[in-house]
């Protein structure tokens, strides 16, 4: 088996892979940077990814191939309302922000899998009918390397992942929103004092986080295991959490997290069929992306800090 | 209305705001909270089988709850307890299985195995928070899923050939007592209750009566102070996370040498971690606030197990439940700010 081969193999598998955590990552960032820590992402894609197998076992039959798109939007719409609980306990109520995200964690889980059972009477779903399938992108698979690496058997949700982490980027640092939504987050009185409403933008970025979360853990059902129970999230959502860290609180630093962390995820999975790499044990790819997190923070991979008034509350008059 | 009593109040309101919440809950979905809740209350304490696995469930929850709270009372959050419960269940086994000891020695052999697994795993975020200040919530959710691989790894290739779980721990190591057992009607009562209950006396002694504890608190309350008063901030937060994590590594050993009497490969957490963040959060961060969280909590998870023989209401109900719970004593600013308003209203 050559390189080049290996790098077919592993490089779609890759994408795919990363594509959950991009977006859940993305939610990361837009939380945290206007101020507010979000612990609750796995949650947010529990839900996501709930609520997209169940529209999609309802629907397939009504809207035909359109069905995995239209889940998309109601995962994006689930996650927003879900997301609503964390913002208001910790921006309007003031709970720890860790708390609250724990508690998230624990609503979504328990709320999803009560309602799988009493929709369907069992622990999990069915398979969806209607997932999104391989596909080989016309003309761009034709392009020699290219081609066959980033365009054959590949998911649209993929390119949809990262064309919305340039975007998340442009928003963020070269719009009035995006500015005001970090000044929130770096210095909230200042913020406050230039006119711009702490409390809004903050509900705004959580909101965000929401629907990216929800976008996630849909796109994690859809393309990855393909039903809902109550192993389809297990710590996707801290690995975004990771991500968003890794990348520096940064949309394209997140992006480029997320895809190593796919990497080194779909290594543990093709790797024992491959050579030089069946030789790594298997643990060690497993546990790398948290590693090489930690790493991250102490220093040794460039110093990562957090957006400044991440976690605290902002109280008017506060000296 | 005086602060202490306040602090016991809201969780009080919590807990029965939660309660409410299970109730609406069954009702839109068709279901009888009346019936729900007695099967539920039958599922705890109705026979002394179900009193016994309460008491089985209460016991891990009593450590990892003061695990959780012996580090939020040095200003940290432990969300790692998951992670050191699993590296100290791991130690435990191993240790069970390693040596042919007297009970007298092996007993405690193991169970102090399982506290230094624990320990050690709390001691890496605690330095890390001391020397390069990084933030601790980060590093233990990070290095919860370093442990449940790594463990997963151990037990595949040192402790067993490829086997998904180990063999069972020899009688010399292990909690379980026949006569427990015999007693709650063969439920899996195990000595550990008496470890967690010592736990807490411990937690407390530490924290209220010796100087390092007085340390400990003060740091939490405000380290800038504490430093100007001449205490060693980094030291303490060591300490606090190395202690928070010898808990969590006796929960574990609860698990390994009490009621599995074996370790296993996981596919995830085994929950006690966030569990003992529920515990502690309810018992507001003392010693007898937590060991009346974990029997409420302790008892809703078995009882719950109940709830679908006799109603057919899915067991996830009390997760529900217990998140709400959380989420009211997490947003308790607005309780105490409702309390506060009405006790000043009265005044005037």
């Amino acid at each position: 088996m050559d390189f080049f081969q290996v790098l077919q193999i592993i490089i779609p598998s890759m994408i795919f892979l990363a594509a959950p955590l991009i977006f859940t990552a993305l939610g990361g960032v837009y939380s945290e940077r206007s101020g507010v820590v979000n612990i609750g992402l796995e949650g947010l894609m529990v839900i996501g990814a709930f609520s997209s197998v169940v529209f999609n076992l309802t629907f397939a039959d009504t809207f035909g191939a359109l069905t995995p798109w239209l889940s998309l939007l109601v995962a994006i719409a689930a996650g927003v309302i879900f997301s609503i609980l964390h913002a208001v306990a910790s921006i309007t109520f003031k709970a720890d922000h860790t708390v609250s995200g724990v508690a998230l964690n624990f609503l979504a889980v328990g709320l999803s899998l009560f309602l799988v059972k009493i929709m369907y009477d069992k622990g999990e779903t069915d398979r969806v009918a209607e997932g999104f399938h391989k596909v080989d992108i016309p003309l761009l698979k034709d392009i020699p390397v290219i081609g066959p690496l980033f365009f054959t058997d590949a998911y649209y949700t993929s390119y949809v992942a990262i064309a919305v982490a340039v975007l998340a980027w442009y928003v963020l640092f070269n719009t009035p929103f995006g500015l005001r939504l970090r000044s929130v987050g770096e210095h909230p009185m200042a913020a406050d004092t230039m006119g711009i409403n702490v409390t809004k933008m903050r509900y705004i970025g959580v909101l965000i986080s929401g629907g990216f979360g929800g976008f996630g853990g849909a796109v994690f059902a859809l393309t990855v295991t393909g039903y809902f129970g109550h192993t389809t999230i297990s710590g996707q959502g801290f690995m975004a959490l990771a991500a968003m860290i890794f990348g520096k609180w940064h949309p394209i630093g997140a992006l480029g997290a997320a895809l190593f962390f796919g990497f080194a995820q779909s290594l543990s999975i093709v790797g024992s069929g491959l050579p030089f790499f069946k030789e790594i044990p298997n643990v060690y790819l497993l546990i790398a992306p948290y590693v090489l997190t930690i790493l991250a923070l102490t220093g040794f991979i460039g110093r990562a800090d957090a957006p400044k008034a991440s976690g605290l509350h902002y109280e008017k008059g506060k000296r | 209305m005086s602060k202490r009593l306040i602090n016991i109040i809201v969780p009080i309101i919590a807990v029965i705001l939660g309660l409410l919440a299970g109730a609406i809950i069954m009702m839109i979905t068709g279901y009888n909270p009346v019936d729900g809740f007695s099967a539920l209350f039958y599922g705890m304490f109705g026979e002394v089988f179900y009193a016994g696995e309460t008491i089985r469930q209460l016991t891990p929850y009593i450590l990892s709850g003061l695990a959780v709270a012996f580090a939020f009372r040095t200003g940290l959050f432990n969300i790692g307890v998951e992670g050191q419960v699993l590296v100290g269940w791991l130690a435990s086994v191993w240790v069970g299985l390693a040596f042919d000891l007297p009970k007298i020695i092996h007993l405690p052999l193991a169970i102090l195995a399982a506290v230094a697994a624990g320990a050690m795993w709390g001691f890496i975020p605690g330095f890390l928070k001391a020397r390069f200040k990084v933030h601790e919530v980060i590093v233990t959710i990070m290095m919860n899923y370093i442990a449940l691989h790594v463990v997963n790894h151990i037990i595949r290739t040192v402790l067993t050939k490829g086997a998904e779980r180990t063999p069972d721990v020899p009688q010399s190591a292990l909690l379980k007592s026949p006569m427990l057992e015999l007693m709650s009607d063969y439920s899996r009562l195990h000595w550990g209750i008496l470890i967690a209950l010592f736990g807490a006396f411990l937690m407390w002694f530490i924290l209220e009566k010796t100087t390092r504890g007085y340390e400990l608190r003060s740091v939490g309350f405000n380290h800038h102070a504490s430093e100007y008063a001449g205490m060693n901030v980094n030291r303490n937060i060591i300490l606090s996370m190395v202690i928070s994590g010898a808990f969590a590594g006796a929960a574990g050993a609860m698990e390994g040498l009490g009621t599995f009497g074996y370790a296993s490969i996981k596919g995830g957490f085994t929950g006690i971690g966030f569990d003992g963040i529920a515990v502690a959060l309810l018992g507001g961060n003392t010693a007898v606030g937590i060991i009346l969280a974990a029997i409420l909590f302790g008892g809703l998870k078995v009882g719950a197990l109940n709830m679908p023989l006799e109603t057919g209401i899915p067991t996830e109900l009390v997760d529900i439940i217990i998140a709400l719970i959380i989420f009211f004593i997490a947003s308790s600013y607005i309780i105490r700010w409702a309390l506060t308003r009405n006790s000043k209203k009265g005044v005037k």
